[in-house]
Formats: structure tokens, C-alpha cells, sequence
């Protein structure tokens, strides 16, 4: 129950809930947590709830910190 | 971006393996705790033990909800279970974790309790709005990442004057189990690869305990396999360089300050219990959540009496060891004989994020 999955915001929130595609399958969650959510937005879902929406930049930032791991491994 | 498989590639995980080589000492003995059952469960899934270097020793926390509740609560949920006029929602993993005399409230279901499983506490709510002459109990289980969802959930029972739900509350908090864990005697752990999802909730700041009055790292993580090998990167190097500091693998979700309104909704749904039992671990002060007075009126525990007893753990039973990471899984006498995912003696035999579970579905029966 602890873990997170990631899904996309498809529709604009309504009254609190948001339709969110995760892994495919639609689901109405609750975006009580990250109220400024729109559509195209990735969240974290746990339990029926957006926990957090997810950092684009941020996560291109881990990326490229593996890719420099790579980098330096084939140096 | 899809957030799962960019984290997975193949060569950043060779990369990593191949730098923490470099990061050891050969012959030295390093000890880290991934605190989180998410972690212990995608560690074993994707064999990352296995491109670890032999001087580094994962050890599994407490982190998985379903391992850390105490058989007394167990029995105290079956015993609202089984009221006639009671329906009991739970998340499915909860429903084989063993009681008292190993009953478990799926034996409770097949004896004729209405038992239901649900996904999120608001789907016990909706139950209790669609009949409204059954008495709807959810249980109340986890840490810091789904506690928001129940207390948002009671504030909208309220606003809402549904008068026949409840919730059964066993919500714990992970830094007192932390502190728990670094105050018993023989924990010499040396770094901390830290919750992920639970620091979306509460930050890192609240893990600035441990560096300072324990000199222990921590450095929070996601969950992919390139998450977890890059945290166990970043705590070696603050290990070889004499640093000692929370950081954070896990940008693209966890704030430094987590998640202002799940925190609110917390504070607003919950009080501190002075002292609550954990599975194992005995009772931790302050590391329960009770539901506030101003909403009393939605506690089952003060709704219907339950029986409260204290039970001890099986003889045979060792996940106290397992969940303070002083004994392996294997270690135990009746792992994988007595104990089974499909008849549970402990709870961390339960969850998928439990370590014995993890150990018996990817084969890790022996060193
Ligand atoms: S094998 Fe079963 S009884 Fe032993 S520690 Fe693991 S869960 Fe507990």
C-alpha cells in the first residue's frame, strides 16, 4: 500500500477530483494535495490520492547525473 | 518522460556498481538500512544486492505498515469485524496478517464478516454513503504516505455528516521509529537510504535528527533500481569524504518541506498517542496517531469497545531481528518452512514489501 505509482493528470480537476491515467488504467483521484494540477501534469498516486506531482526538470536532472555516471564508467 | 524505465537503463546501474567499487575500502564492513519496504522489495526484484560490492551490507527497516502491527490490534479489528452490523474496510494486504492464534480477518470474512477490501479510505466513505444502515469501519493503517489520505477522508465524513463510518486507526510515524531503531544497542548502521514516499509527505527536514545526534547520513530515494543504487552512491561518498547530511536523491517528488497540505490535513484529523506498539519493536513513544477529539465522534475505538490485549509475538517468530535489521530473513527457524506467504507465521511474511516476503519470492532462501 506504500508504494507510489505514477500517472497523468487527463482532465482538469473537478470539485477536488481528477481523472489520472496510470499505467493505463483511468482513475478518479483526489488532487486535495497538489491543488494546482493540470491536465498533462505527472502526479505520484497513493491510495486514491495525489501525493505529489513530479518535477520535470528535476528528474532530468537525476537523468543526467546517470548519464554522467556512464559516461565516466566508459572513460 | 514516463518517470519508470528512464531509471532503469542497464548501463547507469553497471556505472554506479563499478564507482561504488572504487568507494570501498577493501576488507571494511559498511552498514546501510533502507528503511522503506518499498526499497527492500525493489532491491531483491531487480537483483541489485547482487552488484553490490561484498564489503556493503543492506539491512531491511521498518518501513512496511502491514510487518509493524502488533497482533493486539489485529484481534482488535477482527473483533469490530465480526460485529453483525459492522462492514469492515481494509486495503488487501492487511487482510492475511496474522492475529492472536494466527487468525486473520480473511478467516474472519470466510466465517461470515463482512470484510471488504478497498483501494483508498474515500471508497470505505462512498460504501457508508451507499448503505446507509450498515455501521462502515475502515482500518486505518501506514505511515506519513497514506495517513493524509485517511485524515482527508474523516474531515469529509464530517463535512459531510456521514454519521455511519469510523475508522480504526493504526497510523505510525516513521521518525520515532528511526530514533527507536538508532537508540537500541547493537544497531551500528552507518547510513540510511531514507523513504521516499513518505518524505513527499514530510520533507527531509525531519530526518535532521539523525545526522545530528546520531552522525548517521541519510539520503532519500526513489524507487527504481538506478534511485536506489545512486542513494547507496551518495551515502558512500558522504561516508569516505567524513560528511554526514540528509540529502536527496529523490528531487523530481520530495520537497524539502513535503507537502504543506497533506501535513495540515494530518494536523487537523489527528493527535499524538503518548506511546503506541510496533510488531517487534515493543512500544515506541509518540510513534502512534489516534484520531483528534474534535472528531471523536468518527474513532471506532471510541465507538465500539474492542478487546485491546497485548499479545506476545510466536517463539519461533523473529521479525523483531529482521525489522531492526539484526537477523536475515534465512536466519529465522521457520522461514520458508512454517512461515509462507500463503500461511504467514510473522507479518513481514505478509506485505510484498515485507523483507521475508521479498527473500522467499526472489529465491533469497540462503546467503
Ligand atoms: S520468517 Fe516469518 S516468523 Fe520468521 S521473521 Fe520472517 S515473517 Fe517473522
Amino acid at each position: 500500500m506504500c508504494l507510489g505509482i505514477p500517472g497523468q493528470v487527463v482532465e482538469p480537476p473537478i470539485g477536488g477530483l481528477a481523472r489520472i491515467d496510470v499505467s493505463g488504467v483511468r482513475r478518479e483521484v483526489s488532487v486535495a494535495f497538489v491543488p494546482d494540477v493540470q491536465p498533462g501534469d505527472w502526479v505520484l498516486v497513493h491510495v486514491g490520492f495525489a501525493l505529489a506531482k513530479i518535477d520535470e526538470e528535476e528528474a532530468r536532472a537525476t537523468l543526467d547525473l546517470l548519464a554522467e555516471a556512464i559516461a565516466a564508467e566508459l572513460a | 518522460m514516463r518517470y519508470v524505465d528512464e531509471f532503469r537503463d542497464g548501463r547507469a546501474a553497471h556505472a554506479i556498481a563499478a564507482e561504488l567499487r572504487t568507494l570501498v575500502v577493501p576488507g571494511e564492513h559498511v552498514k546501510l538500512m533502507e528503511v522503506c519496504g518499498g526499497h527492500t522489495h525493489a532491491i531483491y526484484r531487480h537483483g541489485l544486492d547482487a552488484l553490490l560490492p561484498e564489503e556493503i551490507e543492506l539491512v531491511h527497516g521498518p518501513g512496511c505498515p502491514v510487518c509493524v502491527i502488533p497482533m493486539g490490534r489485529v484481534d482488535d479489528a477482527i473483533s469490530i469485524a465480526e460485529r453483525p452490523e459492522v462492514t469492515f474496510a481494509s486495503f488487501g494486504d492487511m487482510l492475511r496478517v496474522p492475529g492472536g492464534r494466527r487468525r486473520s480477518l480473511l478467516e474472519a470474512k470466510a466465517r461470515g464478516a463482512d470484510v471488504r477490501t478497498v483501494y483508498s479510505p474515500l471508497d470505505a466513505l462512498a460504501i457508508a454513503q451507499r448503505e446507509p444502515e450498515r455501521e462502515v469501519v475502515f482500518f486505518g493503517v501506514g505511515f506519513e504516505t497514506t495517513a493524509p489520505a485517511t485524515a482527508l477522508t474523516l474531515l469529509r465524513a464530517r463535512e459531510l455528516g456521514v454519521e455511519n463510518f469510523s475508522v480504526f486507526c493504526n497510523h505510525v510515524l516513521i521518525g520515532p521509529a528511526l530514533r527507536a531503531i538508532l537508540d537500541s544497542p547493537d544497531a551500528e548502521i552507518d547510513g540510511f537510504v531514507g523513504p521516499g514516499h513518505v518524505s513527499t509527505v514530510i520533507g527531509t527536514a525531519p530526518y535532521g535528527f539523525v545526522a545530528r545526534e546520531y552522525g548517521r547520513p541519510v539520503v532519500v530515494s526513489g524507487f527504481e533500481p538506478n534511485d536506489i543504487l545512486q542513494a547507496i552512491a551518495m551515502l558512500l561518498r558522504q561516508l569516505r569524504d567524513g560528511r554526514c547530511e540528509i540529502e536527496n536523491e529523490y528531487g523530481r517528488v520530495v520537497r524539502e518541506e513535503g507537502n504543506p497540505e497533506a501535513i495540515a490535513a494530518m494536523a487537523r484529523a489527528f493527535s499524538i498517542r503518548p506511546d503506541f506498539e510496533w510488531r517487534g519493536l515493543g512500544p515506541i513513544p509518540h510513534s502512534g496517531l489516534r484520531i483528534a477529539d474534535e472528531l471523536a465522534d468518527w474513532d471506532a475505538e471510541r465507538r465500539f469497545e474492542v478487546p485491546g490485549a497485548r499479545i506476545e509475538d510466536a517463539k519461533a517468530c523473529r521479525c523483531g531481528d529482521v525489522l531492526r535489521g539484526r537477523a536475515k530473513p534465512w536466519e529465522c527457524s521457520v522461514f520458508a518452512t512454517a512461515c509462507t506467504p500463503e500461511k504467514p507465521l510473522g507479518t513481514c511474511m505478509v506485505s510484498a514489501e515485507g523483507a521475508c516476503a521479498a527473500y522467499y519470492a526472489y529465491g533469497r532462501h540462503h546467503r
